[in-house]
């Protein structure tokens, strides 16, 4: 049933205040002649006219091509005559609430009493179900408010499925850096990076990984250190036994001038030397004599081809050749013309 | 009011009586100065700089202070120099500069060398089918959803410097499901790099039959391309690993499983080195290819990509983010807040 005015609305102005969920009809007071106030309520067809094209709806989204309305009981989220819940005295909606939906119904027979104007009606889970519960509620209503109920409805429960699928997905999850702490970090690395010294670390890794032969025979250096290292011993532990063998040398002076002259059979010597055993170059780091027999003694155990005696002698040659350099170092004269 | 002449130092602008109070307290306060200095200081003993209003003097005073500091602290040294020079060889030996590393808070967890129990637990934790030389390394390395171009670029870059590493586009697969199929086709290690606005900076290592899963920040990440002074691209050689300063049990399981990344034996031909080195609490990685130039020296030559590695969590098991067993958390409130404690 529709109110017309019967009375002329004379210059008035009149702004529907709509809050939001709740369609406020202002009672209007409007004089006439007469002074005597008539309260009326506006017809739908009235506020159409009024905030659909005319003046302003706090609902409404005006964009290029299309008014969009912003109204929560809008059924289908255009701004149109046929959709406006204000400017229809009957009207029905689907909203969902945590995964329900439920059938809202405003009917002109409540529309004095705003508090009691949207009926909620819940719906069954079952989408048939459901459906059928939108039909039997909205009996006798316009064709146009059951078919977009119906479609809205399906669209509701079409992404709510789509939400439990996706939460059993892959979440990802957003981790908040703060500023400050990264900072704090940062600068924490740079000093660590300065206390790390990583050039010098990495060097004298290597470096401790070739004194300890890890690399086998690929580098030469090996007899070097090791003779150097020999030195070292000879120098620290046996200088009585380097005063004895000076007086023993002096009696094989003459066998000592074979042995410089043997300074081309040495590199024989270094060639099988190298080839006897890999495993000898490992054991650079045992450089005392004892340990080197030692040290014969393990790559003959290790299945070296039997060149030891040679080894040791070489070894023991190697030695004499050192000694001749601490010769050398007392009697530079006599010596330093025959190296 | 009151003028005062243009001597004065405000140029003989008119003050008002407020000002003239200051200017006069002003006045006094450095005639008092003037006078302390010259009888020596006379500030009652709980003065402090901060109650000088006036900034200009206040900053004089200060510099002053500082001088003299500075010069008691030389005076100290000489003196303490001719003593050392005097005493020679009896001196005693220089004191060592306290470094954050001198000063490490003791940790409970340090391995000792000869610890039995230690070599017990790592004899039969995850990682002894590898250190049995049971099985070979295979890498699976991939990053999170879309990755961008640096870190496509860096994760092709770690394929070339681990052997037998494979790279693979995520495509949105949750880990959960490629863990299964990684064991299937044989792979020991999954490696994710994640990314954020462009840039790795996360990093998931996860051991692959059942072993443990690490979570690292990376920083700074250089490309090869970014390296000064590089050299050429690293061959297919197998590389050696160097692992320092890992010193605690954290610090064995993570030295264990980057050790791990790699195969059992390093082609020494190839002489290239990948280093992971341990500074509070940061690893640093590095590819190096080096020469001995003698016994002495050795010349290293940097290849390859360089990042830093901090560890966030330790989980037991394979990647389970919600149910999984976490055996270390990096908690910033309790581990950060002493400067001289490490967990590494």
């Amino acid at each position: 049933m529709r109110f017309t005015p019967q009375v002329l609305i004379f210059g008035a102005r009149c702004h529907v205040h709509l809050l939001s969920g709740t369609c406020f009809q202002q009672l209007i007071l409007v004089c006439v002649c007469v002074c005597v106030c008539v309260c009326v309520c506006v017809s739908p067809q009235v506020i159409w006219d009024i905030i659909g094209n005319k003046q302003f709806c706090s609902f409404k989204v005006k964009t290029k091509s299309q008014n969009f309305c912003r109204n929560e009981f809008n059924l289908t989220g255009l701004c149109n005559r046929s959709a406006c819940p204000l400017a229809n005295s009957q009207y029905a909606t689907i909203r969902e609430e945590k995964g329900q939906c439920f059938l809202y119904m405003k009917v002109i027979e409540r529309a004095a009493f705003p508090a009691k104007m949207w009926e909620k009606v819940k719906l069954s889970k079952n989408y048939e179900k459901a459906l059928e519960q939108i039909d039997e509620n909205l009996i006798y209503w316009p064709r146009f408010i059951r078919h977009k109920c119906k479609q809205r409805f399906t669209k509701i429960t079409q992404y709510l499925i789509r939400m439990r699928k996706l939460v059993l997905k892959r979440q990802r999850k957003l981790v908040p850096l703060s500023r400050k702490v990264e900072r704090r970090e940062k600068r924490k690395e740079e000093k660590a990076l300065i206390a790390a010294q990583l050039d010098n670390a990495i060097e004298k890794e290597l470096l401790e990984r070739l004194k300890q032969g890890t690399y086998g025979d690929i580098y030469n250096f090996p007899v070097h250190a090791f003779d150097k290292a020999l030195e070292q011993q000879d120098e620290e532990s046996e200088s009585e036994s380097e005063a004895e063998e000076e007086e023993e040398e002096d009696d094989e002076d003459v066998g000592r001038r074979e042995f410089v002259a043997e300074d081309e059979v040495e590199e024989s010597d270094l060639s099988d030397f190298e080839e006897s055993s890999e495993e000898e170059e490992e054991e650079e780091e045992e450089m005392e004599v004892e340990t080197k027999a030692k040290a014969k003694a393990k790559a003959k155990a290790s299945g070296s081809k039997g060149k030891s005696p040679a080894g040791g002698s070489a070894a023991r040659r190697k030695r004499a050749y050192v000694e001749i350099e601490y010769e050398q170092e007392t009697q530079p004269a006599a010596k330093s013309t025959a190296t | 009011c009151i003028y005062f002449r243009s001597s004065s130092p405000l140029g003989g602008k008119r003050l008002s009586p407020k000002h003239k109070r200051h200017f006069l307290a002003a006045e006094k306060a450095e005639g008092g100065q003037a006078d302390s200095s010259s009888q020596g200081a006379a500030f009652p003993p709980t003065f402090s700089l901060s109650e000088v209003k006036n900034k200009q003097r206040r900053h004089l005073m200060f510099m002053k202070l500082k001088q003299e500091k500075r010069k008691q602290k030389m005076q100290l040294k000489k003196k303490r120099r001719k003593e050392r020079e005097a005493l020679g060889d009896k001196a005693p030996p220089k004191e060592v500069p306290k470094t954050i590393e001198n000063q490490r808070v003791y940790d409970e967890t340090t391995v000792d060398p000869e610890d039995e129990e230690v070599a017990f637990d790592e004899g039969t934790d995850e990682f002894s089918a590898y250190f049995n030389r049971l099985t070979n390394p295979k890498v699976l390395i991939t990053t999170s959803d879309r990755p961008r171009g640096r870190t496509v670029r860096f994760c092709e870059q770690l394929a070339t410097v681990i052997p037998d590493a494979h790279v693979y586009y995520r495509r949105g697969l949750a880990l959960k499901r490629i863990i299964p199929q990684c064991v299937a086709r044989g792979f020991t290690y999954l490696m994710v790099i994640n990314e954020d606005r462009k840039v790795p900076n996360g990093m998931v290592l996860c051991h692959l039959p059942d072993g443990p899963t690490a979570h690292f920040k990376v920083s700074s990440v250089r490309l090869r391309k970014e390296m000064k002074r590089r050299g050429k691209d690293p061959t297919m050689h197998s590389p050696e690993v160097i692992l320092n300063n890992f010193s605690t049990r954290l610090g064995h399981t993570i030295g264990r499983l980057f050790a791990a990344l790699f195969p059992h034996d390093p082609q020494f031909v190839g002489r290239q080195v990948a280093t992971f080195h341990n500074q509070r609490d940061f690893v640093f990685f590095r590819f190096h290819r080096y020469i001995f130039k003698n016994e002495k020296k050795v010349g290293i030559q940097e290849l390859g990509p360089r990042f830093t590695l901090k560890l966030r969590s330790l989980q037991k098991g394979t990647f389970d983010s919600k149910f999984g067993e976490y055996e270390w958390v990096l908690k910033r409130h309790e581990m950060d807040a002493c400067r001289r404690k490490f967990q590494l």
